[in-house]
């Protein structure tokens, strides 16, 4: 009996399990003390809307219509996780998945409103132009040595400011947002699920065919990355770019290629979005949209693996809508961002937590060697 | 045009002055992406101590806290990065990253609070130093001088000689460039990787106070620096860990930062009638230009980003 249960200590996908389970334990313990510094009136009651967050209706109907509302905004952050995760599987930190999302956004919205393009073409659009940029930081990173970082928060900016240039042609007159679509192109929204399913979330409207689809991606990603050749060859100059050279694989274009699939992930996840009238785009944003960095979050949360980042990118998704429900006299939504990046701080201590733990089993390993050695040798005397 | 030599010495020194922090903790060993996040820390530090220092505070006094402040803060912020960094051996981009979304949030959640509780109706995150801001500016015939500018060329030259000409900058150097080697002649390699970042957390943190009050008087948090910590490794790459080159490229970067404050100001410019958000983009797609060109040859410290490991030969 005991013999399992250690083992399965030493499994690595419990121990990140454990690890990120941990991780948001601290996240949501620090939090609620910052609740407690600001207001311990109401600390309490805040933390607890934040983890209950559609929870907090008391109508079933209400519950069910808001769990559809956190799972339409999953499904980008879904998408921006796995972004995010494709490029660091291959050694690249993928910071832009930002603003591939923001070009995703412009393009599938431009050709929705300017266009009157059916929705297949809007989702194309945002995965060519994600894909777009994301080559860019490849190409930079290849053949110049820009490191990614650092061109990609260039590129965020410029594609915030690029892309609320163009989609002011598209807004509507007396306010900063885009049209709707549902008034200038009804076609580009994308097709509603099955009326069966749509009756689990009290026939929200926007609940589409984004969240399968996000989750079939992602086990096309983890398919990519473990059972295919590419994927093989994209970890491996990951792993050592001048290995993978000598092995025969063509390094500068595998370079470029990871970030034109992260780019075109994070692409589509803003038309997932943004293509389902849930929300418009303001074009006075002053500062990159926050999806691409809680993809970060999502990401490592989720212990790097693409089906763990489903469950993270919900958990992440339900706590920031969580934050909007918070009492606004005391506390601010800000708080689930709070939680979010100190969750992040936190999962770069995993690989330290995973390597304390193996010592320790292998510690506590040896001692029971040793006694039982001890325990063998003195039954050995006593006979 | 005076205003914009006013601006971009203004810009320029915000640059200098962060990316001679990012120098700092890169030489010591230490990549430090999270520079833009231990910037709000140390502009929410100084913009507290200037809200709430009385306006008739003599300038002298009011400089030399609100400094402090934001030195002490960026500092102790910075702290977050260095024990994860070298203590616990994370991933520094990781880390670095958080510390930006971290900073962002932390400030506005503060900033939030504080307002809402002085009054309920206000949920915004801005704070306001109109007055106070008046301490910093000299106006020389038209010149409005700010005594960061003085800091910034300070910083400057302090940094040059701490780097190349007493023993400590050396040390860090080499605990940049090669770990094992630095411990082998007993350095302590742990410590001199604390003292860059946290040297990187006092400059960083001068630098957001700087940035926040340069052109405007009040701030709002929820915007964070705006990338401006990111133009500041920007500018530290392109100076090539090089503190005469990075105070060049700070003044380039400066220049073309300041032209989206000034540009109606010139005839020229109006005329070709040029959307707002074009010299917004600027900034940036010049850093990427230029680091497209300076990347190919880039002498980075060899170490960076790399943790220490004793055992590691």
């Amino acid at each position: 009996m005991k013999e399992q249960k250690r083992s399965l200590l030493r499994n690595n996908a419990v121990q990140s399990l454990m690890a990120s389970l941990l991780c948001i334990l601290i996240g949501l313990l620090v939090g609620y003390v910052v609740l407690l510094l600001i207001n311990p009136a109401g600390a309490s009651e805040a933390i607890v809307t934040i983890v209950k967050n559609f929870m907090t209706y008391s109508r079933r109907n209400a519950q069910l219509k808001y769990l559809g509302s956190t799972l339409v905004k999953t499904a980008p952050l879904l998408m921006c996780s796995l972004s995010v995760l494709f490029a660091y599987k291959v050694g690249l930190f993928n910071i832009g998945a930002a603003g591939q999302y923001v070009v995703g956004a412009g393009a599938s919205l431009y050709c929705a409103l300017a266009w009157n393009m059916p929705w297949y073409v809007c989702l194309l659009a945002a995965i060519v132009a994600g894909a777009a940029l994301g080559a860019v930081s490849g190409l930079l990173k290849a053949y110049c040595n820009v490191n990614e970082v650092i061109s990609c928060i260039m590129l965020n900016w410029i594609s915030l400011y690029m892309v609320n240039t163009l989609l002011t042609q598209v807004k509507e007159e007396t306010s900063p947002y885009t049209l709707t679509l549902s008034s200038t192109n009804p076609g580009a929204l994308l097709p509603a699920l099955p009326s069966f399913c749509m009756s689990w979330f009290n026939n929200n409207q926007y609940v589409t065919i984004a969240i399968p689809l996000s989750v079939l991606v992602a086990v096309a990603i983890w398919v990519l990355l473990e059972k295919t050749k590419l994927g093989y060859e994209l970890k491996a100059t990951g792993c050592n770019k001048f290995a993978a050279k000598y092995c025969g694989m063509r390094e500068n274009k595998n370079l470029i290629l990871t970030m034109a699939i992260a780019g075109a992930l994070a692409g589509m996840g803003a038309a997932m979005l943004f293509l389902t009238g849930f929300e418009q785009w303001q074009c006075t944003q002053s500062s990159v949209p926050g999806m691409g960095f809680n993809g970060i979050a999502a990401a490592f949360l989720g212990g790097l693996n693409p089906l763990g980042s489903i469950l993270s990118s919900y958990f992440i998704q339900h706590i920031t809508n969580g934050g909007a429900y918070v009492d606004k006299t005391m506390y601010s939504a800000q708080i689930s961002d709070f939680i979010s990046a100190l969750i992040i701080y936190l999962c770069g201590f995993v690989l330290f937590f995973k390597f304390a733990l193996n010592n320790w089993l292998n510690r506590w390993d040896e001692k029971k060697a040793a006694k039982a050695a001890e325990s063998e040798e003195k039954g050995g005397k006593a006979e | 045009m005076i205003l914009l030599l006013q601006y971009t010495l203004i810009f320029a020194s915000v640059l200098v002055l962060v990316a001679l922090g990012g120098c700092f903790s890169e030489h010591s060993g230490v990549i430090n992406i999270g520079l833009e996040g231990i910037m709000v820390m140390g502009a929410l530090g100084g913009a507290l101590m200037m809200k709430f220092l009385p306006d008739s505070t003599p300038a002298f006094l009011m400089i030399l806290l609100v400094v402090l402040a934001a030195i002490l803060l960026g500092m102790i912020y910075s702290l977050l990065l260095a024990v994860a960094a070298i203590n616990f051996k994370a991933d520094q981009t990781l880390v670095g990253t958080a510390m930006n979304l971290l900073g962002t949030a932390a400030a506005t959640v503060f900033v939030k609070a504080m307002n809402t509780a002085e009054s309920v109706d206000n949920v915004s995150s801005t704070i306001q130093y109109i007055n106070a801001k008046k301490a910093f500016l000299v106006n020389i015939v038209g010149f409005e001088f700010n005594w960061f500018m003085l800091m910034a060329l300070i910083a400057l030259v302090v940094s040059y000689v701490v780097l190349y000409k007493t023993r400590f900058g050396l040390r860090l150097m080499a605990c940049g460039e090669h770990p094992q080697a630095a411990d082998s002649v007993g350095i302590n390699v742990y410590k001199m990787r604390y003292a860059g970042v946290l040297i990187s957390g006092l400059l960083g943190g001068l630098g957001g106070i700087v940035y926040i009050t340069a052109g405007v008087s009040e701030w709002k948090f929820e915007n964070g620096v705006a990338g401006f910590g990111f133009l500041a490794l920007a500018v530290m790459i392109f100076g090539q860990w090089k503190p005469t080159r990075i105070a060049l490229a700070a003044l380039l970067f400066g220049f073309f930062r300041a032209l989206g404050n000034v540009y109606t100001g010139f005839a020229f410019l109006k005329a070709m009638n040029l959307p707002s958000s074009v010299y917004n983009m600027l900034p940036y797609i010049i850093s990427l230009i230029v680091l497209a060109f300076t990347s190919k040859k880039s002498r980075a410290p060899k170490a960076e980003g790399i943790p220490y490991d004793k055992g590691q030969r």
